[in-house]
């Protein structure tokens, strides 16, 4: 830990973990440090697996978007999934609690088991589903309520009416969330006045309220300043020991510093996913390779 | 020497005061006509209608006094008052609120949030201006044919039956209800016909406006569809909502073509269930419950008849005058309300 940090101020643009000369062996590729939390080099093979993907493929109307994806997501790791803008990635991440559902005219093949369920079987109530999936948006969506409000939804609208039982819930998740000590004095102000981090942050947290195994996250930090987003980064490094993460990004250097495992799309297909050092160490497929050193995309 | 001939350079080429160019002169002129032919257009139509408030107020002083509010009608003009109108209006709206909100709300709710968009659903949401367009005689014909048979049917019911037997145990002694033709509930009834249509355009605008990344959250958090509604967008969509439906529900008030339809009375000198004063409505409660099928009038009813009212001095002329000052003040309250309504509950809904 202590080296990391001094790799860091000392502002090396090298992997620690993997040390200085596998950077250097593979093609001159190099892998910023990865954020507290997040051990790269974790063994996830024995981890089982939160979401198992197999064979899926999505179309909007006759428009085919993904094109037969087999995916694997341990639990309690962060998987990143990279890619250029429309290469379906937002789609993927979307299916995972079946929030495609509500456009019309969407089409989705394939299985896709999430705790070793089949969430496209039409008896899965997706109400239930969206409890355990949680989902962070590109955008901050808070409420036009109060912190407390915002925070508490979740819990209110599975039946959870006692007062006390609310509050606790709300102070630890906003803690988890890391958010507690700036809105404690003013949790039943107006959560529209927060920042945009600490917006990001409280939907975070009410993600969290809801008690879910896996979160999904759509870009969490693209709309948001450097700092804000070194926040949630950390954060993503502190809930991933316990919560199962799915992150979109389009930002290469924050996959590397946020995940266990990348997954690389690009025009509906998955052209390769791994071990997030592997993949921006020495990437087995060209594309690949060509788009994590920024020849396109 | 070249910052001489920079300087040079720039003076003949490029000048930005519009003194030289010509084109620029007359596109400056014919901006110019144009804002104030607006501006004339503007200030006509405003002239008109401050002579047709003036020369109503004119008309109206003299006769207008807190009398006029508290008479029933008279065939002395200086008797006359509008106290059966007022009250007739009022219940009147309250019962095509009573119709047209739960209605209205609810059909913009299942259009905007709920239904699958398929041809029936576009043909109606497309319909919905047309309907609106519609005069409110038409809704008047409607109503005459389609709830005078429901006053038939209840007059039929009542008639000379005012205690029923509850399982052969008790009598209850009904009201001593008599249906009247042209009573206030076909009259609410029709003129929920009339209102629907804005009161459902002004909710799907309001629901409209309401960001859908709220209700994507909502659902993403796990709530039901409507939980989501219920929870989060019509709280959203609430100062919309009331705004649109008070002034929808205002119009109401100033129609009286559907209600000659349906042959309200014109000449009224009694109010519906009796009730003559607000304090009524405390000492004697039940009379409410005679109300919807009274006979009834309502202000423009009067104020119409009034102004047709042939009298050698002409002095029913003040009386219609005032009839439609006392109009005015109730509608331009009522607007009122729907502004202190949405700066109220507007505040902190800014996305």
């Amino acid at each position: 830990m202590k080296d990391r940090e001094a790799a860091c101020l000392s502002g090396q643009w090298f992997d620690v973990e993997g040390g200085a000369d596998m950077a250097e062996r593979n093609s001159g590729l190099s892998v910023p440090p990865s954020v507290r939390g997040v051990d790269r080099n974790l063994d996830t093979s024995s981890h089982a697996a939160a979401i198992d993907v197999r064979n899926m493929n999505f179309y909007y109307g006759e428009h085919q978007v993904l094109f037969d994806i087999s995916l694997m997501v341990p639990e309690r790791s962060v998987t990143a999934l990279i890619g250029p803008s429309g290469c379906g990635k937002s789609t993927f991440l979307r299916t995972l609690n079946r929030m495609n559902d509500l456009v019309e005219g969407t089409k989705c093949t394939g299985e896709c088991l999430v705790e070793g369920q089949n969430i496209m079987d039409p008896a899965v109530d997706v109400v239930l589903l969206r409890k355990h999936v949680g989902m962070v948006f590109q955008k901050s969506t808070p409420f036009p309520k109060s912190i407390f409000d915002n925070v508490a939804y979740g819990p209110r609208v599975a039946g959870e009416k006692n007062r006390s039982v609310l509050a606790d819930l709300v102070e630890s998740c906003l803690r988890k969330a890391a958010l507690w000590e700036e809105v404690r004095d003013r949790l039943h102000t107006s959560a529209m006045a927060l920042s945009g981090g600490q917006q990001q942050r409280l939907c975070i947290a009410r993600t969290l309220a809801t008690n879910p195994r896996i979160i999904l996250m759509d870009e969490p930090a693209s709309a948001l300043d450097p700092a804000s987003t070194d926040r949630i980064e950390n954060l993503i490094g502190e809930l991933c020991a316990n919560y199962t993460i799915v992150i979109v990004t389009h930002n290469m250097q924050q996959a590397s510093r946020v995940s266990h495992q990348t997954a690389f799309f690009f025009k509906g297909h998955l052209v390769e996913c791994g071990p997030t050092m592997q993949i921006f160490t020495s990437p087995s497929e060209k594309q690949t390779e060509d788009y994590i050193t920024g020849r396109f995309g | 020497m070249s910052v001489a001939a920079g300087s040079q350079i720039a003076s003949p080429e490029i000048s930005f005061s519009s003194g030289g160019d010509s084109t620029i002169r007359r596109r400056l002129l014919l901006s110019l006509i144009f804002k104030w032919v607006c501006r004339l257009m503007t200030y006509g139509a405003l002239a008109v209608l401050a002579v047709l408030l003036t020369s109503i107020v004119w008309n109206s002083l003299g006769r207008l006094s807190p009398g006029f509010l508290v008479n029933h009608y008279s065939m002395n003009p200086a008797r006359c008052g509008i106290l059966a109108g007022v009250w007739g209006t009022f219940w009147l709206v309250l019962l095509t609120a009573c119709f047209s909100i739960p209605i209205g709300v609810g059909s913009a709710v299942y259009l905007e949030e709920l239904a699958r968009d398929n041809v029936i659903v576009r043909v109606i949401k497309v319909n919905l201006s047309n309907l609106a367009g519609v005069p409110s005689i038409v809704y008047g014909i409607l109503g005459l044919t389609a709830f005078r048979p429901m006053t038939l049917f209840l007059q039929e019911l009542f008639d000379g039956r005012h205690a029923i037997n509850v399982m052969g145990l008790f009598r209850v002694r009904l009201l001593q209800l008599e249906i009247f033709d042209g009573n206030v509930l076909v009259g609410a009834m029709t003129m929920s016909l009339v209102v629907l249509p804005t009161v459902i355009i002004a909710s799907q605008e309001a629901l409209r406006a309401v960001p859908s990344s709220i209700r994507i959250a909502s659902l993403a958090l796990g709530a039901t569809r409507w939980q989501t509604i219920w929870r989060q967008v019509i709280p959203a969509a609430l100062p919309g909502i009331s705004t649109g439906v008070i002034l929808s529900i205002s119009r109401a008030m100033g129609e009286a073509a559907p209600l000659m339809m349906i042959g309200v009375l014109t000449v009224a000198s009694m109010c519906p269930g009796g009730i003559e004063s607000p304090l009524q409505l405390i000492t004697n409660p039940t009379r409410v419950l005679s109300v919807p099928f009274d006979q009834f009038t309502a202000m423009p009813v009067e104020i119409y008849d009034w102004s047709k009212q042939p009298d050698p001095q002409d002095r029913f002329t003040a009386v219609a005058a005032s009839g439609i000052v006392v109009l005015l003040v109730v509608l331009l309250l009522i607007n009122a309300t729907a502004m202190i309504i949405r700066a109220k509950t507007a505040r902190g809904l800014k996305w």
